[in-house]
This record gives C-alpha cells, sequence and structure tokens, in this order.
C-alpha cells in the first residue's frame, strides 16, 4: 500500500497528473546581480536591451528587475528619451 | 554644494573651433558664478533617436557642476538662447550618488557581518561546552 503511494505520487511529480505543469526558471534582477546602484541614462546600450522594439519600457514580470531597479531604470529611461538618446515611439 | 550634469547637444553643422568657444563659453558662465567644473565630457558625434529641429545627429557635451543651482539657472537661460545648442537637460546626481554609496556600504556591511560567522565555526564546539556545565550544574 505504502508502495502504491509512493508511485501515485511519483506520477505527479513526473507532470502527468495535471496542475502547475510548466516551472519557468526564476527570473532575477539583472542589476542586482551585476551590484548596479546608480543607473546612467546616458548607457544607450544597456538601456535599449530594456526598451522593446516599439519604444516602450518593460515591464517588470518580463525582464524580472526588481521594484527598486525598476524604478532607477524607468528614471533612467525617461531622460535618455528627452536627450534623443532613446525613442519616445517607433513604428 | 550640489552636483548637476548638464547634457547639451550641439547641432551637427557647427564647426570643431565653433564647438570649443560654445563649451567654453558655457562652462565661463559657471566658473563666474562661483561653481567648479568637475568633469568635462565630449561624447562626440551621436545619432540622434528622434530628429530635433530637422537635425538626426548632434555633438554630445555633458558638464558636470558642483555648485548651488543659481549658476544652473544662467546656463540654461544662455543655452536657451544659442541657436547651436539644439537639446539640453540638467540632471541633479549628489543625491542618487549618495543613495548608491548608501546601498555599497550596506552590501560591504552584509558582506562582514557573513564572513565572521563562517569563519567562527571552528569555536562552535565552545558554545556546547558551555551548555553541558549547566546540565551538570543542575544535577547538583
Amino acid at each position: 500500500m505504502s508502495s502504491d503511494q509512493r508511485n501515485d505520487r511519483g506520477s505527479r511529480q513526473g507532470g502527468q497528473g495535471g496542475g502547475r505543469r510548466f516551472v519557468r526558471a526564476r527570473k532575477s534582477c539583472k542589476f542586482c546581480a551585476e551590484k548596479i546602484d546608480y543607473i546612467d541614462y546616458k548607457d544607450a546600450r544597456m538601456l535599449s536591451s530594456f526598451v522593446p522594439e516599439r519604444g516602450k519600457i518593460q515591464p517588470r514580470r518580463i525582464s524580472g528587475t526588481c521594484s527598486t531597479h525598476q524604478r532607477m531604470l524607468a528614471a533612467a529611461i525617461k531622460r535618455g528619451r528627452n536627450a534623443a538618446i532613446l525613442p519616445f515611439a517607433t513604428d | 554644494m550640489r552636483l548637476y550634469e548638464v547634457l547639451f547637444i550641439i547641432a551637427p553643422n557647427t564647426e570643431e573651433g565653433d564647438i570649443n568657444t560654445l563649451i567654453n563659453q558655457i562652462s565661463d558662465v559657471a566658473t563666474n558664478q562661483g561653481a567648479t567644473i568637475a568633469k568635462l565630457d565630449r561624447m562626440g558625434r551621436r545619432k540622434l533617436a528622434y530628429p530635433i529641429k530637422k537635425f538626426h545627429e548632434g555633438h554630445y557635451v555633458v558638464l558636470t557642476i558642483e555648485g548651488t543651482g543659481a549658476e544652473i539657472a544662467e546656463i540654461e537661460r544662455r543655452m536657451r538662447v544659442i541657436d547651436a545648442i539644439i537639446r539640453y537637460l540638467t540632471v541633479r546626481i549628489d543625491e542618487d550618488l549618495k543613495r548608491a554609496d548608501k546601498f555599497r556600504a550596506r552590501r560591504a556591511a552584509r558582506a562582514a557581518a557573513r564572513a565572521p560567522r563562517t569563519s567562527r565555526r571552528p569555536g562552535a564546539p565552545m558554545a556546547i561546552e558551555v551548555e553541558e556545565i549547566i546540565e551538570e550544574e543542575d544535577e547538583e
């Protein structure tokens, strides 16, 4: 009986039992990992990796950036736009 | 004193000599008002992300100025008048840099706090010895 239970549990872990199947790798904040404390608005190459094609600011849920760094990043992107380093919009 | 970063873009059709005099003119305004130029960074000719006054390129110059704020008002007033300057942007950076220093210090402190705890491991049995002594006392 105990072995039956174990089998049952084993199959669920294998992903056959439905429910949460896709366990995505946990996103991590790029700025925390690289220990960046100040985001410079003049660094076009770094900022453009957080600005998708349309010119919008990439949301946190996609990039995985932590809230502190996302706030700093958003400010930097907005400054960069005024300095013509980043576009306001592209189509 | 506050730290400011003054970025301005000079029209691409200005000559090299004119660019130099323009930069000197701006920095003179700052020094005359009692501010000091901490850094002058000429980023050179760059493509603009969008056209400004029908220009697609521009010479980027970044001045880092330490001052009270009064000279920034004067510099901006001058820049607004000069036609060769197609865009300017002033950012106060001392508070952000201070915040960055704070983050760095906190991280250093955390790293320092973590390091001794792992190195104290050889001394850990001492705590167990103390406990044993207490137990013995209880028995007596």
